[in-house]
């Protein structure tokens, strides 16, 4: 047999392998166009995601430091206990203000006008006589003496040493003064200065003062939140899911439900927020701007997803299953629980991660429920006000000062850590149930 | 034979010229449809799928100690027929039988009737080898276990090996019980099927063409097992292999297009088929 075309006669009839190794290359370079266009799409994709990544990071990653002042701070009984009586409650009445005060006229001495001294005293964070109260409460011993402390740095001096202020801009546009500077430079020189892992960004609550936001308010709220979103839409949703799938008669009320059901998935997630607006806090007076009526809200909105990520997995089950467990005389419910409903665990976890990752990054509806609002204590329960981690972001980055912009990619950055964590504890879940089974 | 018989056939002549003009529709079941010690007894059973007919007046016996093959062309009713038995078809919607079946007297498809425990009664091996996904000893011990049929660790184990003995698969598989069923070849997967339909100690069973997923080798071993266990049960087999009905069955049922064409004792129906429609398709004319 000969593949080869022999070279023919102009005049000969083609044969068809002729014409289909004319077309041959055609075909190839075709497909090869279309895999190199699907190569690019995705590094191009995987590109942005890196510059993305690359970029919260590298604005981010130095809100996790904090710069420290050294202070020598003198506990001085007549700041202290006015009255002469150490009690616990002068002690908290305290003017702690005029400590700090005292202790920075202390570190510089040579200052002397009003002017000069309201300059050092604002280098000092506006937290610093909060951090001497508490340390007062804890230990009163320290009254009378005289201690070299790590006060938080204000937030100017903060940017400056992390590099954010630049020094060669004019003196008029720097939120902070060349004398100030020259102060700093000094203190750098004696060792007074350092840069320490910021863990109030962890334990406090939002502030007005970048240097003493922290996401630990955010986090408990989205905490609290997710947990009972969880409870609500997951069994809920496997439930309807079950009913509809697998009891439910196929009718054209069925029908109704299913494509209302598909269609509350694409619903704008601020409709859920307006709902829950009219119905949860209006109508049923649930306490706006806390985690109970977020998680409600956010429990609807997940609803649809969950129902319709469990419905193809009870689908996908084989009806051989079904049949084996009903012919040895298993009753309809317990063939689903007990054979359909486990085989269809993983899919339904898939549904349900995806549904409380979408939940755990919504701000919308939040907005519309009161979330908004500025919190500063961090929420003891389900019914304490409170906001979330995604309305945390949108406030800080809605904020003016410099310092609150590596508060926010920061902030970003723990959001994204927890959509990583949620993920990888799904897969984990998911790979223990394939075991099972 | 019972004195119903001879009130039941309806029709031992052959296929008239006028059923041939109405393309071969058959008017009745041609041979006996009873059997001797009755396990469960059909009559006038009549199946629709939403407005289509599916089966059409099928009577017939399920007799104990005997095999009763059901063979015919596809989509002739005979797995429709045999769905009916333990009321698998409750499960396909728009699914509607008329007529009366009867399991030791009791109609099946009584409104008290729950079908749960008569599938405990009439157990089901189907087409494709359908193991849980999960042990072995798992598999054979489910239905005994959510009907609360032993008391103790020990009588489930016992009979979880009584079964597994009955279905030929023990010496196969007594080392690694704890090992999930689906890991198990396609024959042995089959007979984990057999060994969990008999774990709950049906009277009658039902098999959808047990071996159409098997070789041959797999074949011949669930064959000599159905075999065997015709000594207990009541066995109803739907084949498409004609070879395996002469081989395992005591009787034999042709359907036709919904209709049951022709029954009789097996050696009959494949040697002296009494139907036209029977001859042809037993000798390979169509089907």
């Amino acid at each position: 047999m000969q593949i080869e075309a022999p070279p023919s006669a102009p005049s000969a009839p083609r044969r068809t392998i002729d014409i289909v190794n004319a077309s041959l290359k055609r075909r190839y370079a075709r497909e090869a166009r279309f895999r190199f266009m699907g190569a690019a799409a995705v590094t191009l994709g995987l590109l942005f995601v890196a510059v993305l990544f690359a970029d919260i990071a590298g604005k981010g990653y130095s809100a996790f430091q904090q710069t420290y002042i050294q202070v020598p701070v003198y506990f001085d009984p007549a700041i202290l206990e006015p009255t002469g009586t150490p009690d616990p409650q002068t002690l908290a009445g305290a003017d702690y203000q005029a400590l700090v005060k005292a202790s920075v006229r202390l570190l510089f001495p040579e200052l002397t006008e009003r002017r000069q001294l309201r300059e050092a005293y604002a280098l000092i964070s506006a937290g610093a006589p909060q951090q001497l109260a508490s340390m007062v409460s804890a230990h009163p011993s320290v009254i009378g003496t005289t201690r070299d402390l790590w006060l938080i740095a204000g937030a100017d001096v903060d940017m400056l040493m992390k590099g954010h202020l630049d020094r060669a801009m004019p003196e008029a546009d720097r939120h902070i003064k060349d004398s100030s500077i020259a102060l700093l430079d000094r203190l750098a020189a004696d060792g007074r200065i350092e840069k320490r892992f910021n863990t109030g960004f962890f334990t406090n609550g939002t502030s007005r003062e970048p240097e003493l936001a922290g996401i630990a308010g955010a986090l408990a709220g989205t905490f609290y939140t997710l947990v009972l979103t969880l409870l609500f839409s997951f069994p809920l949703g496997v439930g309807a899911a079950l009913y509809l799938q697998e009891f439910a008669p196929k009718n054209r009320w069925t029908d109704l439900i299913e494509v209302n059901i598909n269609n509350l998935a694409a619903v704008p997630s601020i409709v859920f927020g307006l709902l829950g607006l009219a119905v949860f806090i209006n109508f049923f007076g649930v306490p706006r701007s806390t985690p109970l009526v977020a998680a409600l809200v956010l429990g609807l909105m997940t609803l649809p997803v969950i129902i319709i990520a469990s419905r193809a997995a009870l689908q996908s089950v084989p009806p051989s299953i079904r049949e084996a467990a009903l012919g040895v005389g298993a009753s309809p419910l317990q063939t689903q629980f007990h054979h359909v409903l486990p085989l269809a665990m993983p899919g339904i976890m898939t549904g349900a991660i995806i549904g409380m990752a979408r939940a755990l990054g919504e701000s919308a509806p939040l907005l519309m429920i009161g979330m908004i609002a500025f919190i500063v204590d961090v929420p003891q329960g389900f019914t304490d006000a409170a906001t979330v981690l995604p309305v945390q972001i949108y406030l800080w980055a809605d904020s003016p000062e410099r310092g609150f912009v590596e508060r926010t990619s920061a902030a970003i950055l723990v959001l994204l850590g927890f959509l990583v964590l949620m993920n990888l504890a799904a897969v984990l879940l998911r790979r223990r149930f394939e075991r099972r089974w | 034979m019972s004195t119903l018989a001879s009130e039941i056939i309806r029709n031992t002549g052959a296929i008239s010229a006028a059923d041939l003009a109405r393309g071969g529709r058959v008017s009745g079941t041609i041979g006996d449809i009873t059997a001797p010690d009755p396990r469960m007894v059909c009559r006038g059973v009549n199946v629709w799928y939403g407005a289509k007919q599916a089966i059409r007046d099928v009577s017939l016996d399920i007799g104990k100690n005997q095999v009763v093959a059901m063979i015919g062309p596809s989509g002739c009713g005979k797995s429709t027929f045999l769905r009916c038995l333990n009321r698998m078809n409750d499960t396909i919607d728009g699914c509607r039988v008329g007529g009366s079946i009867r399991l030791d007297g009791q109609e099946i498809y009584d409104k008290r009737v729950d079908p749960v425990p008569l599938r405990a009664q009439v157990g089901m091996v189907f087409q494709k080898p359908n193991p849980f996904p999960k042990s072995i000893y798992e598999n054979v011990a489910y239905g005994p276990r959510i009907h609360g049929l032993t008391n103790s660790k020990a009588e489930l184990d016992a009979l979880v090996e009584t079964s597994l003995k009955k279905a030929g698969l023990w010496n196969e598989v007594k080392e690694r019980l704890d090992q999930p069923g689906t890991g198990l070849s396609g024959g042995q997967q089959q007979r984990l099927c057999i060994a969990r339909t008999i774990a709950v100690s049906p009277e009658v069973i039902l098999m959808d063409e047990p071996c159409s997923a098997l070789d041959p080798i797999a074949t011949a071993i669930i064959e000599e097992l159905i075999d065997e266990l015709r000594e207990h049960y009541a066995i109803a087999i739907v084949t498409h292999s004609m070879q395996q009905a002469a081989r395992v069955s005591q009787r034999t049922a042709y359907f036709h297009l919904g209709d049951l064409v022709e029954v009789g004792e097996t050696n009959q129906v494949f040697t002296n088929p009494r139907h036209q429609l029977t001859e042809d398709y037993i000798t390979g004319r169509f089907g």
